[in-house]
């Protein structure tokens, strides 16, 4: 941890050139530790953010927004679209995600899932004769049968219960690059928690907070001050009746000009943007065709709409086409009705694999096979694409070939609440129809100005801080990809793809899951840890997500932390290969190279 | 003949492997005891490399041994074999076996035949009218609003029954929090998105309310999406008032229980509904299935209140659990305005869950659900709304809290003059000749509609359909609002609806509007009502 190893920042070097300076004054700053707490790393961690945002005055600077935006999205970018060719998709398409984990952890996690479960089994059934009154709520009891089944909750008393610690941990504050925590104890085995009173300050590697709008201080903020003063807090009604307020249209205005499409809705909550609004856009008659790992929120939706439902292989064209070849011809069931329409609902960035959903593959069936398109961009808004419009700027396709985009402005923009972007018509008929406008209350000034707000640095459209989105989106690119890499040539089983600032770690056997999040914690670093039912059984996974708000000594102290929990937890089951991400884009050779120069200043 | 000999060896390879622990045991010790013999002539040279193997000698001795010592046995053990292919590999019974067997070239014609309807209907006139009847408020939304820029009017069309929200203390709390935990809480609660500020909420709730626990949910009608199949599955019985709310219906539906229906607030409808099914329900074998009661505290639709204590009498009786949806009853019933229970006197425990809102009565955003411990922290896991949603923002958690701590401190200051401006509005509008009122006496919603006589002045021919009802309130909205007074249809996606409830005008009434407010409002809907009827 020598002074040398802050000199050298894996930032390419426009942005050495442009940040210069300001880079020089992040060096003479005392390092960021982890271990720190209070206040007091709260205003470092400003000053950090404000000297990677301040506005560079250095001759070398580009003399418009647009020069400089050009100048950075060629380098990270290249990679990217190097490595979404359809035909890369192709061979990704093939390799699951337990191609990547060894025999021997297969075998032994599936040993340990079915030694838990039949403790679990042993346990109830020795509890259910001794202890029959901890047991009174599973059973019938006076003609009343039990609101939780003995079966159902299994899972959760005895196998959750045990890592529960893990989940729901209280925090205070603001959810940013750091994070505090509230500690609590468990006296009696996790099945209350008492909070003993102190706090830690633990690296955030667990909030959707990619481009770091999560503060208190900032542009952002003032703005939802001022919006507050003008506008107030709530409306208290759905949008249809009296819950439109000019706040509302210009916020959608801009969430239109944003996304690239004709029109927007704004939902008051990100879930209720799919659950509520699919219903309005299939019935009875219909087919929905969805990913089978799409979020349970499409899946609420999709079963409220009364359409039926088909499924396909996770991000398989090819499993798709086979699915929508057999039921256009083979029409409803029983009656053979040709279908009303259908609507193919995918994710732009499935938020537990950090993968990109395959936009142009599914493209290409479009026009063949003339369904409807939804992608739900809840996590690819803001965080993906040179300038963050998610996936349809990643791969350079126009937003107006897909129907309906959804997106979430809980993770990029530091708010809350969701929106529907799609043509006049159709937004228009959502605003009359959908469940959410119609019933639900209407978003709440506060979130719609901090949307407004941070939208508006993000496309360059506030004139004060002009740079500052774009330096987030790049920062953000660079962290995402040199995390990534650095962690793949330790030699973890990584997933996701290259440029996803959603970065898991398969960690597989279940004695893991919650060793690696009290490491972490241990270690003053934040993570999430996520296992069955979220994903299959057989891949409970670490789960990092990077935000721009990390600064490179972060990264370095949590990959180091991260290094040494995976050795110990025996996680580094790969061949630790240097050019392990199969674009070798421009951004991971150089960050290797950084790294081998950090190496040797070391 | 030596491939036939080696398909048969791996056969009874397989075979062996698994019957060894039931029949050669002691032979499989003999086979292990023998001296390393050389490689037998049968096995192929590219199986040599597995001689050195651990266990293979002893298996291929073993199936030497037994085929030479008992060819009865090696034949019944082939025999099980093919049979063991043979399950594994038959046809299973098929969900769409009405499938019909389509050649490719038949899947491309229909494929290329097909054609789809629209994503969405066009719209109609009286829609793109609607839509463009929805007003837009500038600046604040309180008892005053500003519309379109013009004039302001009093607000008698927003849920904000307590109006603490509209506040200028509400708004310097609301920043001061803004300035210590931002806006979003960029997580849902499981990933490190339970704020300090949402355990407060709950607990200031669990002790409002009284029951044991709370849990909180980000949106009013989420809440009760996701509360009810949390808990009543597919094969659950749930019974239900027909006039609950559009989010009590979708949540019904969405639970895939089987549902039957009973009269709106008809209590002898109910015992009979009860008994039908639980007569129904005792001829069916099997472990006892989860029922449940579902009906609101004060009906949306209705402006009723549920007749609780009789509800809770039968539900004990036939064994059922009940589900309150108590959205718009808490904060305004019972003396402290904690909702049903406060207004009835009735002890919480008779109540299975209380679902809540905070986006109606309190005025901010959000929902949750009140309940015994065991069933709140099944929730934490189960609660699709909860478990993968963000969780509120710290502003408007800390707004509810607030709101909450006025009720229980103070619950006078704001029920007091929203109980007095209800019985006003009661009946300054029951005077008022050409509109039928409805709802309960101590109902601060309440539906107007204008009644059939009054409306048959106004067209002579042809029939009413609900297109006309809905055009003549839609006037007097309009009429009202050019008179200072914001009111609003009761809107409703009408082909989702399970009873599509009658047009109306809903007003809310306020605890922040002055008895002149609600004189206005009378007088304006008097007038307004006469102009609509006589309008040609």
């Amino acid at each position: 941890m020598g002074k040398g190893k802050r000199a050298t920042p894996p930032i390419r070097t426009t942005e050495e050139i442009v940040l210069g300076p300001q880079h020089q004054n992040q060096l003479d700053l005392p390092k960021t530790s982890a271990s720190h707490s209070g206040p007091a790393n709260d205003t470092l961690e400003a000053k950090l953010l404000m000297v990677r945002h301040t506005k560079p005055n250095s001759p070398e600077k580009p003399s418009s927004v647009v020069d400089r935006r050009r100048q950075v999205s060629i380098e990270p970018e290249e990679g990217t679209y190097q490595a979404k060719t359809p035909s890369h998709l192709g061979s990704q398409e093939e390799s699951g995600e337990l191609d990547q984990v060894p025999t021997l952890i297969l075998v032994t996690t599936y040993f340990s899932y079915f030694i838990l479960i039949a403790c679990a089994h042993i346990r109830d059934f020795f509890g259910k004769i001794f202890y029959p009154n901890e047991f009174r709520h599973l059973k019938e009891v006076n003609g009343y049968a039990p609101m939780v089944s003995d079966f159902e909750s299994l899972w959760s008393r005895r196998l959750y219960s045990r890592i529960s610690d893990c989940f729901n941990r209280p925090i205070t504050g603001v959810a940013g690059g750091y994070v505090t925590l509230l500690d609590r104890v468990s006296l009696d085995h996790n099945r209350s928690f008492k909070l003993t009173g102190t706090t830690t300050r633990a690296l955030n590697l667990a909030s959707y907070n990619y481009l770091g709008f999560a503060q208190s201080k900032g542009p952002c903020a003032d703005a939802v001050e001022r919006g507050i003063k003008e506008s107030g807090i709530t409306a208290s009604s759905p949008r249809i009746e009296v819950g439109q307020s000019r706040v509302l249209l210009e916020t959608e205005e801009l969430v239109a000009r944003f996304v690239g499409t004709e029109a927007c809705m704004i939902v008051s909550m990100g879930y209720a943007t799919n659950s509520l609004t699919i219903p309005s856009l299939a019935g009875k008659g219909s087919l929905i065709i969805s990913d089978e790992l799409n979020h349970s929120s499409i899946v609420s939706g999709a079963r409220l709409s009364g359409a039926t439902i088909s499924v396909f292989k996770h991000n398989s064209v090819a499993d798709l086409e086979k699915v929508l070849r057999k039921h256009i011809s083979q029409g409803q069931p029983r009656t053979h009705r040709p279908w009303k329409k259908i609507l193919v609902i995918v994710e732009g960035l499935y938020s537990m694999e950090g993968q990109f959903c395959n936009l142009p593959g599914i493209l290409a069936l479009k026009e063949r096979y003339k369904f409807y398109l939804f992608v739900d961009e809840a996590h690819s808004i803001g965080a993906i694409g040179p300038r963050g419009r998610g996936v349809c700027d990643h791969f350079g396709i126009d937003p107006r070939e897909i129907d309906i985009l959804m997106g979430t402005f809980t993770k990029s923009f530091g708010a809350a609440g969701g929106y529907i972007c799609a043509n006049k018509d159709i937004v228009d008929h959502l605003k009359l129809n959908a469940f959410s406008s119609v019933y639900a209350e209407t978003m709440s000034v506060p979130v719609l100005r901090q949307v407004w707000s941070s939208m508006r640095i993000i496309m360059g459209e506030d004139r004060e801080h002009a740079l500052e989105g774009q330096e987030r989106l790049d920062q953000l690119a660079i962290n995402s990809r040199y995390f990534m890499t650095r962690l793949r040539e330790m030699g973890f089983m990584v997933l996701g793809d290259p440029g996803s600032p959603v970065i898991p770690i398969l960690l597989c056997n279940p004695s893991k899951i919650p060793a690696f999040s009290h490491e972490a914690l241990k270690r003053n670093i934040a993570v999430v840890v996520v296992s069955y039912p979220a994903t299959p059984i057989i891949t409970g996974r670490v789960r990092i997500c990077l935000s721009s708000s990390h600064s490179l000594e972060d990264l370095e102290y949590a990959l180091e932390q991260i290094s040494e929990i995976g050795d110990l937890l025996m996680l580094k089951v790969r061949p630790p290969t240097i050019n392990a991400i199969s674009d070798g884009g421009s951004a991971s050779s150089e960050s290797h190279h950084h790294h081998h120069q950090m190496k040797k200043i070391l | 003949m030596a491939d036939t000999v080696n398909a048969a060896a791996k056969v009874a390879a397989a075979t062996a492997l698994a019957a060894n622990a039931f029949l050669g045991a002691d032979e499989g010790i003999a086979g292990t005891n023998k001296p390393v013999s050389p490689l037998p002539a049968f096995i192929p040279s590219f199986l040599q490399p597995m001689w050195g193997f651990p266990g293979f000698r002893f298996i291929i001795n073993y199936i030497q041994a037994s085929y030479r010592n008992d060819p009865v046995r090696s034949f019944l053990e082939l025999c099980l074999v093919i049979f063991v292919i043979w399950w594994t590999s038959r046809t299973k019974y098929k969900q769409g076996r009405n499938e019909v067997v389509l050649t490719e070239g038949e899947v491309d014609e229909l494929v290329e035949d097909w054609k789809p309807e629209p994503l969405v209907p066009a719209l109609s006139e009286a829609k793109i009218r609607a839509l463009e009847k929805i007003p837009v408020i500038d600046g604040p939304s309180g008892v005053m609003v500003r519309l379109n820029g013009k004039t302001p009017a009093i607000n008698f069309a927003s849920y904000n029954h307590l109006g603490v929200i509209s506040t200028d203390k509400a708004r310097e709390t609301a920043i001061s929090v803004l300035r210590q935990y931002g806006v979003g809480s960029c997580g849902p609660p499981g990933f490190y998105g339970t704020l300090d500020v949402h355990q407060d909420l709950e607990k200031h709730i669990a002790e409002f309310t009284g029951f044991p626990s709370a849990i909180l949910y980000s949106q009013g009608m989420s809440t009760t999406l996701s509360i009810i199949p949390c808990f009543s599955k597919r094969g659950d019985t749930i019974v239900a008032d027909e006039a609950v709310s559009f989010a009590v219906q979708q949540a019904i539906n969405l639970s895939r229980s089987r549902v039957y229906w009973y009269k709106h607030n008809d209590m002898r409808d109910l015992e009979s509904v009860l008994k039908k099914v639980n007569s129904s329900l005792a001829q069916r074998k099997g472990p006892l299935s989860r029922r449940f009661i579902v009906t609101e505290g004060l009906f949306q639709n209705t402006s009723q209140i549920a007749p609780l204590p009789e509800i809770i009498e039968l539900k004990e009786k036939y064994k059922y659990r009940l589900i309150l949806d108590e959205s718009h009853s808490f904060g305004v019933l019972g003396k402290r305005g904690a909702g049903l229970t406060d207004y009835f006197n009735v002890p919480t425990e008779k109540i299975d869950l209380m679902i809540g809102s905070l986006c109606n009565a309190i005025g901010v955003s959000g929902g949750f659900c009140a309940a015994d411990k065991d069933l709140i922290s099944h929730q934490r896991l189960s609660g699709l709304g909860y478990c993968f949603s963000a969780s509120m923002p710290a502003i408007l958690s800390v707004a509810s809290s607030d709101v909450i701590g006025i009720l229980s401190k103070n619950p006078e200051s704001l029920l007091a003059p929203l109980r007095r401006n209800t019985k006003l509005m009661h009946e300054q509008l029951s005077k008022i000749s050409g509109i039928n009122v409805e709802g309960h006496q101590e109902s601060p919603i309440i539906h107007v509609s204008i009644s059939p006589t009054a409306l048959t002045k106004r067209k002579s021919n042809g029939e009413w359909t609900r297109g006309d009802v809905e055009n003549a309130l839609q006037d007097l909205v309009d009429e009202a609002l050019k008179n200072g007074v914001l009111l609003t249809r009761a809107q409703y996606v009408d082909d989702h609806e399970h009873l599509l409830p009658n047009p109306s005008i809903r007003i809310c009434v306020s605890a922040q509007h002055s008895e002149k407010d609600i004189a206005k409002c009378a007088k304006v809907i008097s007038n307004a009502v006469q102009r609509v009827t006589k309008k040609k």
